[in-house]
């Protein structure tokens, strides 16, 4: 195992995230805080509670899942686009590294910088909505494994892209439409049946559900089924990673 | 002593099918400096690519070092520093982050000492905290094989790496690689500049649409393939070459004004004495007289014309 030259990986990335704190901290947090202003303290007061829980406190999971999502995936998906489009790949390919350490020090980085900013937005949602976390472990849990499946997701995504338009497509026009009706501001129980059948379809319902569930207790579908979605997404992402660098595909000619 | 370098029956086709390299074999020894000449597209790059593992053989086997470079590709790699030809390097890192950070990708302990007198070794120290993007062309170069550097590598490969930059640079960089030499590490170079080939390489191998076609001890390629030339000036103007000198390898240049002889530098040097015998014999005088040997540009050319 090559340990330093992960080392060197992570900690290079990390240098990135210290650079750009505005663009990949600050900007997400204001954006998140934004909604609760608007969701928890102005128009909140005025909606119903869902499953007994006030709206704004109800929204704080899937606006965090909203975040650790699209942070994920642009963290690691520009994590190695970076290198590819200025040429200092060449390096890491003749670097005495194995695939696996490679993802671990992208990936890892690009996991940490999520998990760091979920903390922040659910410090930060303290201030405008006063909520509870029932089962902090799984919160946690959840919190890690959500920002370790959709960094691999990222990373998937930057080694595919050859533009930057193809970095921006899959947050932008596949992730956010689906947090959004991922059941981020509704139960999906409040949709006619057949909305809510589709909606089992999307794959953030399990992630938003499972999240909320270690917050408050409820959820839309068994927590166990939400830990089991994201092992199967997380494997599918392995799998790609596997074949990505059996194959070379976009890295080896 | 087993070779630095062992290349054998390596072919190489890209996924559109162009055979980048047709069954190459190739050795290079411990401590030698190797350069590899060959006009543009004819497989250096490539060559250099797979030997460092960026890109894929499609048969063959290369051994850096002795070790098998797909089998035993970590322990291949940590002997190898490359400085490629193109200048890629990161924009916002400084530069001693930059290098440090390569030297921990090729898996080796932090090393500041060594780090500090890599970049001294290069002009680079007073700007170690400067960010990268804020480098010259030749800064960045720099930059480049301090990183390849980083690692004490004991083999050290250079795509071109005096395309571009400055005189001092250059002389800089070849007195780098003396030393480096001096110290036991093996040296791979393509380069453009044939006279630095000329100057700085022990053995030469030419490679041309893939192939290659000669590998030899760089004097005894000038020796082999190299042409003398006698210049005469003449003191009075020749309308044609005489009769008595048709069977000579000789022609008129300079409106008739000189008179050139070439023969080949392994030859006994009697083909001069017997000109310029004719020469008085037929009372032809001439001024001043200069013999000068072909440069490896020339035997270069000649060779990739062929």
């Amino acid at each position: 195992m090559n340990l330093y030259g992960i080392r060197a990986i992570y900690k290079f990335e990390m240098a990135r995230m210290k650079r750009t704190v505005m663009q990949s901290v600050l900007s997400p947090v204001i954006s998140t805080c934004l909604y609760f202003v608007v969701f928890g303290s102005a128009i909140g007061s005025r909606m119903g509670d869902i499953d007994n829980i006030s709206y704004g406190a109800y929204i704080i999971p899937g606006l965090v899942m909203l975040s650790l999502l699209m942070q994920s995936i642009s963290n690691a998906s520009f994590g190695i686009y970076m290198p590819k489009f200025s040429g200092t790949i060449y390096e890491v390919l003749s670097a005495p590294v194995s695939y696996v350490e490679v993802v671990i020090g992208y990936v890892g980085a690009a996991a940490t910088k999520s998990v760091i900013l979920g903390l922040i937005i659910l410090a930060t949602a303290k201030l405008f909505v006063d909520y509870t976390v029932l089962h902090p472990f799984w919160m946690l849990s959840f919190l890690v494994l959500t920002s370790i499946t959709f960094s691999l997701f990222g990373f998937i995504i930057g080694i595919w892209a050859d533009g930057f338009e193809k970095l921006q497509i899959v947050p932008m026009m596949i992730v956010t439409p689906l947090v959004f009706l991922g059941g981020t501001f509704y139960s999906i129980d409040m949709l006619p049946e057949i909305w809510q059948t589709i909606s089992l379809f999307n794959p953030v319902v399990y992630l938003i559900s499972g999240f909320r569930w270690a917050f408050y207790g409820v959820s839309d579908v068994h927590v166990g089924i939400s830990v089991g979605m994201t092992m199967v997404f997380l494997a599918l992402c392995m799998t790609a990673v596997w074949w990505i660098f059996k194959t070379g595909y976009r890295l080896r000619s | 002593m087993q070779p630095d370098i062992s290349v054998r029956h390596l072919n190489k086709t890209y996924g559109d099918g162009f055979q980048a390299l047709k069954d190459i074999n190739l050795e290079i020894e411990r401590g030698e400096i190797f350069a590899l000449l060959g006009p543009n597209g004819a497989g250096k790059t490539t060559l250099i690519s797979i030997i460092c593992g960026i890109v894929n053989l499609t048969s063959g086997e290369v051994k850096a070092a002795g070790y098998d470079i797909v089998k035993d590709y970590r322990k291949a790699r940590e002997t190898i520093g490359l400085v490629p030809q193109e200048l890629n390097t990161d924009s916002f890192e400084t530069v001693w982050d930059a290098v440090s950070f390569s030297r921990g990708l090729f898996g080796k302990a932090p090393n500041p000492d060594h780090i500090e007198k890599t970049l001294k070794a290069l002009s680079l120290w007073d700007k170690r905290n400067n960010r990268i993007m804020s480098l010259s062309g030749g800064m960045k170069r720099r930059v480049m094989i301090a990183k390849a550097l980083s690692h004490e590598p004991q083999i050290l490969f250079l795509d071109e790496p005096t395309a571009g930059v400055d005189v001092e640079l250059r002389r800089d960089m070849w007195e780098m690689v003396r030393k480096l030499r001096e110290n036991g590490v093996t040296i791979i170079l393509t380069t453009h500049y044939i006279e630095e080939a000329e100057e700085m390489a022990d053995r030469i191998g030419v490679i041309r649409q893939g192939e290659i076609i000669l590998v030899e001890d760089k004097a005894q390629l000038m020796t082999k393939l190299g042409k003398k030339e006698l210049r005469l000036q003449l003191q009075h103007k020749l309308e044609q070459v005489p009769g008595e000198l048709t069977l000579e390898p000789v022609e008129l240049a300079n409106d008739g004004w000189e008179l050139i002889f070439t023969f080949d530098s392994q030859q006994e040097q009697a083909g001069v004495a017997r000109l310029l015998r004719t020469l008085g014999d037929l009372g032809i005088e001439y001024r001043d007289l200069q013999t000068r040997e072909s440069s490896l540009e020339e035997i270069f050319v000649g060779l990739v014309h062929e």
